[in-house]
């Protein structure tokens, strides 16, 4: 069944368009992967697609909701989670603190109940803190989860992104570029970690330069090249497509 | 000088430090949520002392309610004035709100002497007796009450700022506003929150001190340079700095006195240039580190 439905999205920046009249379909339980060579508008798409830009056409549905316009907290609550290219963690806070933040959206004790210490709120506590672990295991990072995020090596940040992202139990998560700044080693484990979280029931969005990653991992690609979608299928299917391989040998400096 | 003296000075600075730590963490808490220096804080202090006043000789109610309930109100008054005078003006530069925050002190001080006329008003000590005798210094009740009050503060914020799902969205504000909206937290409210808390703090410290020194309508500007001085002293960072830098405020205003007691309103704004100039980040952190 398809989750999110990008329908006829236009965006504009000045006279230039960066999104053009694309649509797509994103389905359940799938990971989608949109491609493109550089300028295609992948991240004004992407942009788009979680609600942080407003198209000047079209709109973004998940499950029946349009979520263009919509205030960030707020589509976080309905299930869609974005990260960034460059990660946005909280430096000063613990691997396991910021994937506790991460569940705020999900964990219901107030002010009230915190100030007057509830009895429910210790409790809650406790399983809040045993759902972080299980998340930073599934990410194996369980084992830095008491250090400072602004002292992990990248490779572990883009991880501990995804892990609070994963902690707001979205139904989709949407990446932006995850694999930027990895080594071999490093996008290996990622694809990975990617396919167990799909396997979990989240639905997930990338969009990736890395033309290794997206192939290994995607069930569908959607392929942009200047603003247009030129492409969409699986990717076998899109790594005949002549359009496609038109597009990324057009380009002077290939990224994959 | 005598042993007992230095005692009773040492005494005199751990009860004011304690009152400028108060509001010193009222300060930290609003900058940690808006980057915003909230120079209504004082006002809050003295809106505390008025409050139980008036519930305690108008209204007639015991002390023991007339003190809670009148940081209840402040609280409230403080996430009132959040709400009606800096979240229409939110996007705007912190310079402009800090201005607005100075504006809010004045309304709040006219109101205040309108609705409590001019004169310093009296509450008696939340449990009358005779001042205990330690090593031939004497200790207030008053000062005792004071002590324990901060020391029940800090561990109620400590316990608040790792221990909850609130105070972890409020540290998650403090360090990445756009991340933390995007894990779902709902950044107005945290910040109208913090408004209401470093309100309560003010007010608490307001009644605690107003047995001892009564309260007035203009006394709040006065207290905010000496809570603003502990705060920078402390380096506007964890609770923990905050209340250090109002106990060392306290100490070193009563090291003065000996040498003289005019000076001892100067130390505040002295010790809030020298920290300006000589360790902007305060006494207990680090030089801020630059992240990419």
């Amino acid at each position: 069944m398809s989750m999110l439905s990008v329908r006829g999205v236009t965006k504009r920046f000045g006279g230039v368009t960066a999104v053009d009249d694309v649509s797509f379909e994103v389905f359940e339980g799938t990971i989608h992967a949109v491609i493109g060579p550089n300028g295609a508008g992948k991240s004004t798409a992407f942009n788009v697609m979680t609600g942080f830009d407003r198209p000047d056409a079209g709109s973004v549905v998940f499950e029946g909701a349009t979520i263009t316009g919509m205030r960030p907290h707020r589509i976080v609550r309905l299930g869609v989670v974005r990260t960034f290219q460059n990660t946005m963690l909280f430096d000063e806070m613990t691997a396991l603190e910021n994937v506790l933040v991460g569940m705020h959206a999900r964990t219901r004790v107030g002010f009230l109940g915190a100030a007057l210490s509830l009895p429910g709120v210790h409790a809650e506590e406790r399983l809040a803190r045993e759902q972080a672990h299980r998340i930073l295991r599934l990410v194996d990072m369980d084992d830095v989860h008491a250090v400072p995020a602004g002292d992990l090596p990248h490779g572990q940040r883009r991880l501990l992104e995804i892990a609070r992202a994963l902690a707001t139990e979205p139904r989709i998560m949407l990446l932006d570029e995850p694999a930027a700044g990895l080594n071999n080693v490093e996008t290996a484990q990622l694809g990975e970690t990617l396919r167990r979280i799909r396997d979990t029931g989240v639905t997930v969005v990338i969009v990736e330069h890395d033309m290794g990653l997206v192939m290994e991992v995607s069930d569908e690609i959607v392929v942009l090249n200047e603003g247009r979608k030129i492409a969409e299928g699986p990717p076998l299917l899109i790594q005949k497509d002549p359009a496609v391989i038109e597009a990324y040998l057009g380009e002077e400096t290939p990224d994959a | 000088m005598e042993t007992s003296e230095l005692l009773q000075l040492a005494i005199a600075g751990l009860k004011n430090g304690s009152i400028y730590a108060l509001l010193a963490l009222g300060f930290t808490i609003v900058y940690a949520a808006t980057n915003v220096i909230n120079f209504a804080q004082g006002e809050f202090y003295m809106l505390g002392g008025m409050f139980a006043v008036l519930a305690f000789t108008q209204f007639e109610l015991p002390l023991l309610v007339s003190v809670p309930l009148a940081v209840l109100v402040v609280a409230g008054i403080g996430m009132l004035f959040e709400t009606l005078a800096i979240r229409p003006r939110k996007d705007a530069e912190p310079m402009a709100l800090i201005i607005i925050t100075v504006g809010g002190s004045l309304v709040f001080a006219s109101l205040a002497r309108h609705a409590f006329g001019s004169d310093a008003l009296p509450l008696p000590e939340f449990t009358a007796g005779p001042s205990f005798l330690f090593a031939g210094a004497a200790i207030e009740r008053q000062t005792v009450w004071i002590w324990g009050i901060v020391l029940v503060t800090v561990a109620g914020l400590t316990f608040l700022y790792s221990k909850t799902r609130l105070g972890r969205a409020m540290r998650a504000c403090m360090q990445n506003r756009e991340a933390a909206r995007l894990m779902g937290i709902d950044t107005a409210r945290v910040v109208m929150i913090s408004f209401g808390l470093a309100a309560a703090l003010g007010a608490v410290a307001g009644v605690a001190v107003t047995p001892l020194t009564s309260t007035r309508f203009d006394i709040g500007a006065g207290i905010a340079v000496k809570g603003f001085a502990a705060a920078i002293l402390g380096g506007l960072g964890s609770p923990l700095a905050a209340v250090a830098g109002g106990l060392l405020l306290g100490l070193i205003e009563q090291a003065v006195i000996p040498f003289s007691s005019a000076l001892k309103d100067v130390v505040a704004l002295g010790v809030l240039l020298a920290v300006l100039f000589l360790r902007p980040q305060g006494l207990f952190r680090r030089a801020r580190r630059e992240k990419m």
